[in-house]
């Protein structure tokens, strides 16, 4: 009954969407203008029936109704229920349904209250969207629909991936689609600026609360997807440069190109064809992103699909949009006019470094992707990993690190670096002294060499916008901007401090026996069996202490056996520190030479590791702050100009009846 | 172009665009010259010993891990064993904590390189966790090959 409900709602909403692209569409000309008004409504509420479609959905999986094929198969009863609702996106349908739902959502909040933006150009905008959304509803409707039933009713349901019960796994994905769908919607505002050739200021700042939105869940998404990998694959890694890994990096990489280029756009009318432009792109790198991780091309735990209709399905989708998009994009692009002019030395000449960076970048990711495909298509089986990423992907971030510590001390149109040249002294001294330090160290590769240095320095360099400011009354977005940047610098220098100074340790001992690994001790205290709701496992007991005098602590890595699907996983223990962070891994048991078994054990000792997420969290943070900032000032405005009409009409009357 | 030294709106929009391609062909020129270099190919064991890659360049290997094959160095986290396709063998060497369906007799991908002595010393192994998840080289492999691979390995 609730399925057919949520399939009844489903359909509905598609239904919705098509009058919303056909009414919005028929509306930008003089005789369809009276159906201009139905436009908002019919957003709201299609929003509101993929909302009741999800819903009902959710319902199924948490009271695991067997009946309905996806719950058989992707669910079990004796999971718990946290996993049991999250597995409702757990699988390619429900993860498609959650995108045209929060595509739906944020579709009818713009239409609630997005009120600055010239009709004409909202009716075109929200019908880009409907178009968009349509051709979701349709894979859902025709390729994957998530509310089929099956009959007969099997006994029990086949389970959900064990790498995948983890509570990152209940905000992951829901935290990327966030992203994904929010940059649908800059999608559309570009879509829908181009149509009525408003590429303007008002255009700019319309879109970027939506850019904004879509940034921060982006990041957080990605970080949280990197601590994800982190612990539970137990490969001490935090970022293989996994192509599905890559899927939610490209969006990242073209939103934060789009929301610079943006605060140019919005700040001083320039930028205006290279903006529309980053909008088609950057919903273009989720749209990619999307059908990369979710069209079986790649192998991982991502890809649900192995059914290559939906993989040609997303393709399709893909071409429509991207090239319906580019194409009104070259047939409009010479009639956007020019935007303000600036000179090189300039905030906007760095934001446009930032921006031929970060696209170029974009590149390199993009192309590193696809290569593996492209040449599958030939016949030869490659993969392409962190030896051709990170150094091409560097040549480009460090130039646009260093412009960074520069950047946000220029002045718009026109400036000169004798004005800021002191202000950079410090921070040129901590990269010299960062190169020294670790020179003197000895045996750092030179990435990590370059990156400790130039995060020391832009630590120093991003706060610098603050000074001389009186830091209460400094606007939200500055202290967002400061933050962000500061964030990166922190990540940086994580990321630099693990390359280059973590230790590695692999060992296979007796219980009773100790090891050591950088400052730590390490005892085998025991090695116990342990059972969970559904799953075995083996536990050691380590017991630890951090150099000659410290507290010992004890830590239980686990070897996990699933048994529904079987299948077996290893859980680390992880012990953080202040300065740094210590991973365990547990292995197997390696053969008995002399009566008593040995244990596998991997250990690392991490220093500073954990900067990389908390500068991951500082960039999101930094976002919501001007996100903030930029919707009260907004919202501000909003309320002085009804407070402005009011006074008149009031005035209008008194003058009438006077 | 110094600001607003009477260059044209028009011209600074066209010199933009091509400092901006000139950076973007430049990136696709490195990232297509690196990848040629970086790239690492996929082997079966026959292809690695007709034409082994040079020394220390990174590839992936696949094929059946031959039974009886596999041991455990004395250090208690190195193994050696045997990567066959029926036509070929090639002795590889692992430290680390193996995945936990990697058996004998049961299909694996070794990522690393090929050392000095004619071994493959691999970093990383990638065996098939389940029935959903199997690395992807060895969709085709086990289908046309596994069969037979197992019984010329048995």
């Amino acid at each position: 009954m609730i399925a057919e409900l949520g399939l009844a709602a489903l359909w509905l909403a598609a239904a919705l969407a098509g009058l919303q692209l056909v009414a919005g569409a028929l509306a930008l000309s003089a005789r369809g203008a009276s159906l201009g008004g139905i436009v908002r409504p019919v957003a709201v509420v299609q929003g509101l029936l993929a909302l009741i479609a999800f819903l009902s959905l959710v319902y199924l999986f948490a009271v695991t109704d067997l009946s309905v094929k996806l719950v058989a198969m992707n669910s079990h009863s004796l999971k718990p229920l946290i996993f049991r609702v999250a597995g409702t996106w757990g699988n390619h349908e429900g993860s498609m349904l959650l995108w045209v739902t929060i595509m739906g959502l944020a579709g009818g909040l713009v239409a609630l209250i997005e009120r600055r933006l010239p009709e004409p150009t909202m009716l075109a905008t929200l019908a880009g969207q409907a178009f968009v959304s349509l051709g979701f509803y349709a894979f859902l409707l025709i390729a994957s629909n998530p509310f089929e039933r099956l009959w007969p009713v099997p006994q029990e349901g086949n389970g959900l991936n064990p790498l995948l019960q983890d509570l990152g796994l209940a905000f992951h994905p829901p935290t990327l689609y966030l992203g994904y769908v929010g940059l649908s919607i800059a999608f559309s505002f570009a879509v829908g600026a181009l149509v009525t050739r408003e590429v303007g200021p008002a255009f700019a700042k319309a879109m970027r609360p939506w850019v904004l939105g879509a940034w921060i869940f982006l990041t957080i998404g990605i970080t949280a997807g990197s601590y994800w990998a982190y612990y539970e694959l137990g490969w001490g890694g935090w970022w293989f440069w996994d192509p599905v890994e890559n899927a939610s990096l490209m969006p990242w990489l073209a939103a934060t190109a789009l929301l610079h280029s943006c605060s140019v756009l919005a700040a001083r009318n320039a930028l205006r064809a290279w903006t529309v432009m980053l909008g088609v792109v950057a919903f273009s790198m989720s749209m990619i992103g999307t059908f990369l991780v979710r069209s079986g091309i790649l192998t991982s735990v991502h890809a649900f699909a192995v059914d290559p209709e939906r993989g040609t399905f997303i393709l399709a989708l893909l071409a429509i949009n991207i090239g319906g998009a580019l194409t009104l994009f070259g047939l409009r692009a010479r009639t956007v006019t020019e935007g303000e002019r600036f000179a090189v030395t300039s905030r906007e000449g760095a934001l446009v470094f930032n921006n031929v960076m970060l696209s170029a970048i974009l590149g390199i990711v993009l192309f590193g992707t696809l290569y593996p495909l492209l040449a599958e298509s030939m016949g030869a089986k490659v993969s392409v990993g962190p030896p051709y990423f990170t150094p091409m992907s560097a040549l480009f971030a460090v130039p646009m690190l260093v412009v960074l510590a520069v950047g946000p001390l220029l002045r718009w149109r026109r400036d000169k670096f004798s004005r800021i040249g002191k202000m950079m002294v410090i921070p040129a001294m901590l990269v010299v002294a960062g190169v020294l330090l670790t020179v003197m160290l000895g045996g750092v590769p030179l990435m990590p060499t370059i990156g400790l240095a130039l995060a020391l320095g832009l630590v120093w360099a991003s706060v610098l916008p603050l000074e001389g400011r009186n830091l209460l009354r400094t606007p939200l977005p500055v202290w967002g901007m400061v933050t962000a940047h500061l964030g990166i610098a922190v990540a940086l220098l994580g990321m630099s401090c693990e390359s280059a100074f973590s230790v590695e340790k692999l060992v296979a001992i007796r219980v009773g026996e100790t090891t050591e690994v950088g400052p730590w001790q390490i005892k085998l205290d025991a090695v116990e069996p342990v059972a969970g709701p559904n799953w075995t496992a083996l536990e050691a007991r380590l017991l630890m202490r951090y150099g000659d005098d410290g507290r010992v602590v004890e830590l239980g890595p686990q070897s996990r056996s699933f048994w529904a699907p079987p299948q077996q996983t290893s859980e680390s223990a992880l012990l953080t520190r202040w300065n740094g962070q210590l991973y365990t891994v547990l292995g197997g048991e390696a053969d008995a030479k002399d009566g008593r078994s040995r244990w596998q054990l991997r250990l690392w000792w991490k220093p500073f590791v954990t900067l990389i997420w908390l500068g991951g969290l500082m960039i999101a943070l930094g976002g919501a702050l001007a996100l903030v900032g930029r919707v009260a000032s907004d919202l501000r405005r909003i309320i002085a100009r009804d407070k402005i009409e009011y006074r008149r009409e009031r005035q209008g009357r008194a003058g009438r009846y006077s | 172009m110094a600001g607003g030294t009477g260059i044209k709106a028009k011209h600074q929009r066209l010199v933009l665009l091509v400092i901006a391609l000139v950076v973007l062909v430049a990136a696709a020129l490195l990232a297509a010259w690196a990848l040629r270099n970086q790239a690492s190919y996929f082997y079966v064991p026959s292809e690695i010993v007709a034409n082994p890659p040079e020394q220390g360049r990174g590839v992936r290997l696949g094929g059946m891990v031959q039974r009886g094959s596999l041991r455990t160095e004395a250090d208690g986290v190195t193994i050696a064993f045997v990567v066959s396709d029926g036509k070929a063998r090639v002795p590889v060497v692992f430290k680390g904590i193996v995945p936990s369906l990697f058996v004998e007799g049961s299909g694996v991908v070794a990522e690393g390189h090929m050392g000095a002595d004619g071994t493959f010393v691999a970093d990383n192994l990638l065996a098939k966790h389940d029935e959903n998840y199997v690395p992807r080289e060895m969709q085709n492999m086990t289908r046309d090959q596994a069969r037979q691979v197992m019984q010329d390995t048995k």
